[in-house]
C-alpha cells in the first residue's frame, strides 16, 4: 500500500510546497516510486517549485471531472524517473474536490505501484485543506518558530485527530511528524526565537527535521530545482536527513545549534 | 552579539514570553478539542447497578469527571455520595 502523507500547517508561507517538493524528489531519488499532489486548488505553485510549469497540460481537476485520465495528467519529473506530479488547477473551483473523486484518483496511484504519495495541501482549514488531509496515514506539520504558525499547527493536529478519515473510521490515528523551517539558531541563542525544545514540549509530535533558515531555499525555488538537489546547501542536506528519518533511517539533527563566530565578527557584530 | 550589545542592558527573552503564551492557548484548546470518552456513561451505569446491590442507589450518588492535567497524564475523579447511615441500615 502506498503511504499517503498530507504536507499540512495551517498557517501559509511557512514551507508546505517547498517541502513537499523537497521530500517527494528526496524519496524518487533514494529509489521509492513518488507521486506529488498539489492541493491548491486555483493558486497552483507546486510546478514552479519543481521547473515543470511549462509542461502542464492536465491537472486534478480534469482527472476529477474525467475530461483526462490520470496517466494523462501526471508529469513525469525530468530529475528523478521516480517522481510524479499531480498539478493543481490554475482557475477552476475547489468544489471540484469531491471525497469519492479524491479516493478514486489516490487508489489509482495505489494500483500503479506508488509508493509514496504527497499531497501538497493549501493553508487554511478550507474545504481543500480538509481533502488533503482527509485520507492521510501521515501528516507532516510544517511549522516556523513563531507564535502564530505554532497556534496554527496545534489546530491542525486537532483536526487530524477529529476529522480525518482514520479519525472518523476508527483507525489507528494518522501518524504525526513535525518539520520545523527557516529555523535560526543564532536568535535562537540570543533569546529571540522559540527552540526546538521549545516547539516540541508545547506541540508534543515526532520531530521529524529542522530545516534552517537558508539562502539556497529562495535559490532554489527560483531556478525550479527542488533544494534537495543543493547537495552542498544546509537546507537541502537537512531535507535529505528528514527523507532519511521518514524511511526509517537513524540520523543526528544537523544545523540546530549555531556557528561558532569569528573573535573579529564577534567584536563587530554581523 | 558584537561590542556595541555588551553595553545595552540585556534585554528578557522574547522567546520564553512566546513559548508561555503558546502553552496557554495550546493547553486551553487541548482541553476543549477532547470531548469525554464515550463510555462514561456506561461507566456511571455499571457503578450505580453495583452499588444498588448494597445501598439505596441514587443516579445523583456517582459524579465522574474526567481532567487532563500535564502533557500524558488524565485524571479520572469518581465520586459517591453514599446515603446517611439510618436508610441504609
Amino acid at each position: 500500500m502506498a503511504r499517503i502523507i498530507v504536507v499540512t500547517s495551517g498557517k501559509g508561507g511557512v514551507g508546505k510546497t517547498t517541502s513537499s517538493a523537497a521530500i517527494a524528489s528526496g524519496l524518487a531519488l533514494a529509489g521509492h516510486k513518488t507521486a506529488v499532489i498539489d492541493f491548491d486548488i486555483g493558486l497552483r505553485n507546486l510546478d514552479l517549485i519543481l521547473g515543470c510549469e511549462r509542461r502542464v497540460v492536465y491537472d486534478f481537476v480534469n482527472v476529477l471531472n474525467g475530461e483526462a485520465s490520470l496517466q494523462q495528467a501526471l508529469i513525469k519529473d525530468k530529475r528523478s524517473e521516480n517522481l510524479f506530479i499531480l498539478p493543481a488547477s490554475q482557475t477552476r473551483d475547489k468544489d471540484a474536490l469531491t471525497m469519492e473523486g479524491v479516493q478514486q484518483v489516490l487508489s489509482e496511484l495505489d494500483q500503479l505501484g506508488f509508493e509514496f504519495v504527497i499531497c501538497d495541501s493549501p493553508a487554511g482549514i478550507e474545504h481543500g485543506a480538509m481533502m488533503a488531509l482527509y485520507f492521510a496515514d501521515e501528516a507532516i506539520i510544517t511549522t516556523n518558530p513563531e507564535v502564530s504558525s505554532v497556534r496554527d499547527s496545534d489546530r491542525i493536529l486537532g483536526i487530524l485527530d477529529a476529522k480525518s478519515k482514520r479519525a472518523e473510521k476508527g483507525l489507528e490515528p494518522v501518524k504525526q511528524h513535525l518539520l520545523i523551517t527557516r529555523y535560526n539558531p543564532s536568535r535562537v541563542d540570543a533569546g529571540e526565537m522559540l527552540s526546538v525544545d521549545d516547539i516540541l514540549e508545547i506541540l508534543n509530535i515526532p520531530l521529524l527535521g529542522v530545516i534552517p533558515e537558508s539562502q539556497s531555499v529562495l535559490n532554489a525555488s527560483n531556478k525550479g530545482v527542488p533544494v534537495v538537489f543543493e547537495e552542498q546547501a544546509d537546507a537541502g542536506q537537512a531535507y535529505q536527513d528528514a527523507v532519511a528519518r521518514l524511511v526509517g533511517e537513524d540520523k543526528p539533527m544537523r544545523y540546530v545549534k549555531a556557528e561558532k563566530k569569528s573573535l573579529l565578527k564577534r567584536i563587530f557584530g554581523g | 552579539m558584537s561590542l556595541l550589545d555588551f553595553f545595552r542592558t540585556t534585554k528578557p527573552s522574547t522567546a520564553s514570553a512566546a513559548k508561555e503564551r503558546l502553552q496557554i492557548i495550546v493547553a486551553e484548546r487541548r482541553q476543549q478539542g477532547e470531548a469525554l470518552p464515550a463510555y462514561l456513561p456506561q461507566l456511571k451505569k455499571d457503578i450505580l447497578e453495583v452499588l444498588a446491590k448494597y445501598v439505596n442507589a441514587d443516579p445523583n450518588m456517582v459524579k465522574i469527571s474526567l481532567e487532563h492535567s500535564d502533557d500524558n497524564l488524565s485524571v479520572l475523579e469518581l465520586n459517591v455520595t453514599l446515603p446517611d447511615d439510618d436508610e441504609s441500615a
